[in-house]
């Protein structure tokens, strides 16, 4: 892993691979390639609290469709909105729900975590299905690209699809650069002990509700930045951008190209809506199938793509912790971990 | 309001509190003693308002629907147990929100192909048509009082054979201490086997006995889920208890909130939820924080 080369120089190509994209393929697969990348920034985000946090957020969809709708509403139907006031707005309001509603999912644990998030999230969702606002169940249309401009010279055209590409992937270096900071700095590391061992943490004194809330707040910032240009780039936003179908997909994306790394969930991103792709060509019963594979993914790679490279490609390194991606014959006896859950719900 | 339209609104919050029971005992159940989140019982419920309308349709008869919902419910939490949730006693709960949000994309699809999108209705039964008159203008259909005493045997049943039966005292073992339970001799494998299999039964049995009243279409098992969990969050894990007072607290909520402030109607329960949440987090009848 020390591999200067793997570690520099990699990354670095496959950014500038990347950023060649539009000049290789039709705009539909350069339109299609953003649609990735914003909900791979999406996926990313929730992996803050999911992966080092160890909180299985359910709401994180609720944050990115409320930035959204925070685009939709303070646009204009003449011309288009000002990026530079209608970002932080969105953002502002993303962070905002995340503030009050982390606040209050945060005094729970375990499977309750999950219960209340949820619900907490299908509340958004039923606000803006249920009331007239932004066209209640029908949606809303964004006319308009936001504008950035400086002193009335614009500077990026959102409009053109290139252009949009280059900014989704921009961001995209930008979270990834922003979240490995994050996860490296003392507040990463004492967020990952809260959730390696919640009572050894808060005996040596982290304040764990402050530290998770915190996590919380910046995920559902950062989930409202791919939220407010997701929206931009559809042209459009309605309920379900908030429902929890959104939520539990992005965590598929999130487990699918693992949790313990600041990428993983991008690469899960890329290879779950790959696959929509391809189903989608197929059949029309295509989320049977996704149905089905991501019932076989929980069954046979609990470690995602990751175990899925490690098993086909034989790591020498990985025979060590091989057990441990073996769901039909777990290392501890099946009751033990429960019952250690227990212990952590209520302690 | 005068007193009789109160007592009709009442009588169908409590009517709507108890179908909440009733579908959301089956997921504490599978909580408190599998320790197994299932997202798709909400899927379950709907299911079971499916097969209701499917065997009525074909038969006429909404008993065979009632009996037939109830068997094919159990055989496939029987299957459902064996081959896939048995796997997850002990996965974090991450693998088993993935596991059972599959399981809601298959059933979902199947139920596009099998059913399609349109929406449903189902025929009351026979002699439980009709009204009771209440004033000139007022009544109060027999049907839903039908399916409020039934709701109410079914608790009745559960609270019977959790505390009086050999089961019973099986299930509060596991549900306590599962290894202390295990080393003891007791198959309470077995037993979980069926647990998971009655949570199903009592999701599909929720379909099935609200389809004559609301109609069947294909969303309606996730508002059930969502509003399920808030009762489950509202009770506490495992309490069937908790579960029977966070059921009537939201069917009186949604119920009087759709009447007081119907803008805002679908927004009161997760507002009663932030607020049990504050008082107490791990829920009204849950174990307090150590």
């Amino acid at each position: 892993m020390a591999n200067p080369m793997k570690q520099k120089v990699l990354p670095l190509l496959l950014v500038a691979l990347a950023a060649a994209l539009p000049f290789l393929a039709p705009t539909y697969y350069v339109q299609f390639s953003t649609r990735v990348f914003l909900l791979g920034l999406l996926a990313m985000s929730l992996n803050l609290v999911v992966g080092f946090g160890g909180l299985v957020s359910m709401c994180h969809a609720a944050f990115f469709g409320l930035a959204g709708y925070a685009l939709a509403l303070a646009s204009p139907q003449s011309g288009p909105a000002s990026l530079w006031l209608t970002l932080p707005l969105a953002v502002g309001v993303a962070a905002l729900a995340a503030l009050a509603i982390g606040g209050l999912s945060l005094r729970t644990r375990g499977i309750y975590f999950i219960m209340v998030t949820l619900a907490f999230g299908e509340m958004l969702f039923f606000l803006f299905h249920d009331t007239q606002i932004a066209g209640g169940s029908d949606g809303a249309y964004i006319y308009f690209k936001p504008e950035v401009a400086i002193a009335g010279v614009p500077l990026i055209d959102l409009e053109n699809p290139r252009t949009f590409y280059w900014v989704a992937l921009g961001l995209l270096v930008v979270f990834v650069m922003l979240l490995k900071a994050l996860t490296n700095s003392a507040f990463g590391h004492a967020l990952v002990a809260a959730r390696n061992n919640e009572r050894r943490a808060r005996s040596l004194g982290f304040p764990i509700f402050r530290i998770r809330l915190t996590a919380f707040v910046i995920s559902g910032a950062l989930a409202g930045i791919a939220g407010y240009f997701a929206a931009a780039q559809y042209g459009f936003v309605a309920p379900q951008l908030l429902g929890w179908h959104l939520s539990a997909t992005i965590l598929v994306m999130v487990v699918l190209g693992g949790m313990r790394t600041v990428t993983g969930p991008l690469i899960g991103a890329v290879v779950l809506l790959g696959l929509e792709e391809v189903l989608k060509a197929l059949t029309e019963h295509w989320k049977l199938i996704e149905g089905l594979i991501v019932i076989a993914i929980v069954l046979v790679l609990p470690g995602g793509v990751q175990d899925l490279a490690d098993r086909v490609f034989g790591s020498a390194t990985r025979r060590v912790d091989e057990p441990r991606s073996r769901p039909e014959k777990p290392a501890v006896p099946p009751g033990e971990p429960a019952a250690a859950t227990r212990e952590v719900e209520h302690a | 309001m005068d007193f009789l339209t109160f007592a009709v609104q009442l009588l169908n919050g409590v009517q709507y509190g108890l179908v909440l029971f009733l579908v959301a005992s089956g997921l504490t159940l599978v909580f408190g003693i599998l320790g197994v989140i299932n997202l798709a019982h909400g899927a379950f419920y709907m299911l079971g308002a499916y097969v209701a309308y499917w065997i009525t349709s074909y038969t006429g008869s909404f008993w065979l629907a009632l009996l037939g919902g109830v068997a094919i419910a159990f055989v496939v939490g029987l299957l459902l147990e064996n081959v896939f949730i048995r796997r997850m006693y002990g996965r974090d709960h991450l693998a088993q929100v993935l596991l059972s949000f599959g399981f809601i994309l298959v059933i979902d699809e199947v139920r596009q192909i099998l059913f399609g999108k349109d929406v449903h209705s189902v025929a009351t039964p026979d002699f439980l048509r009709g009204s009771i008159p209440l004033t000139d203008v007022l009544s109060y259909p027999v049907y839903r009082l039908a399916v409020s005493l039934f709701c109410l045997a079914i608790a009745a049943a559960i609270f019977f054979v959790i505390r009086y039966t050999r089961i019973g005292m099986i299930v509060r073992a596991g549900a306590e201490n599962r290894e202390m339970t295990r080393a003891l001799g007791i198959r309470f494998d077995a037993v979980n086997r069926y647990v998971f299999a009655v949570g199903i039964v009592l999701a599909a049995l929720g379909g099935i006995v609200i389809a004559p009243i609301s109609t069947v279409y294909p969303g309606m098992g996730d508002s059930m889920l969502i509003l399920s969990f808030v009762v489950v969050v509202l009770g506490g894990i495992g309490s069937v208890a908790g579960a029977a007072i966070g059921a009537l607290l939201i069917g009186l909520a949604d119920t009087f909130g759709k009447v007081f402030f119907p803008t805002f109607s679908s927004i009161t329960v997760y507002l009663l939820m932030a607020l049990v949440l504050l008082w107490r987090p791990n829920g009204i009848l849950g174990k307090r924080e150590v």
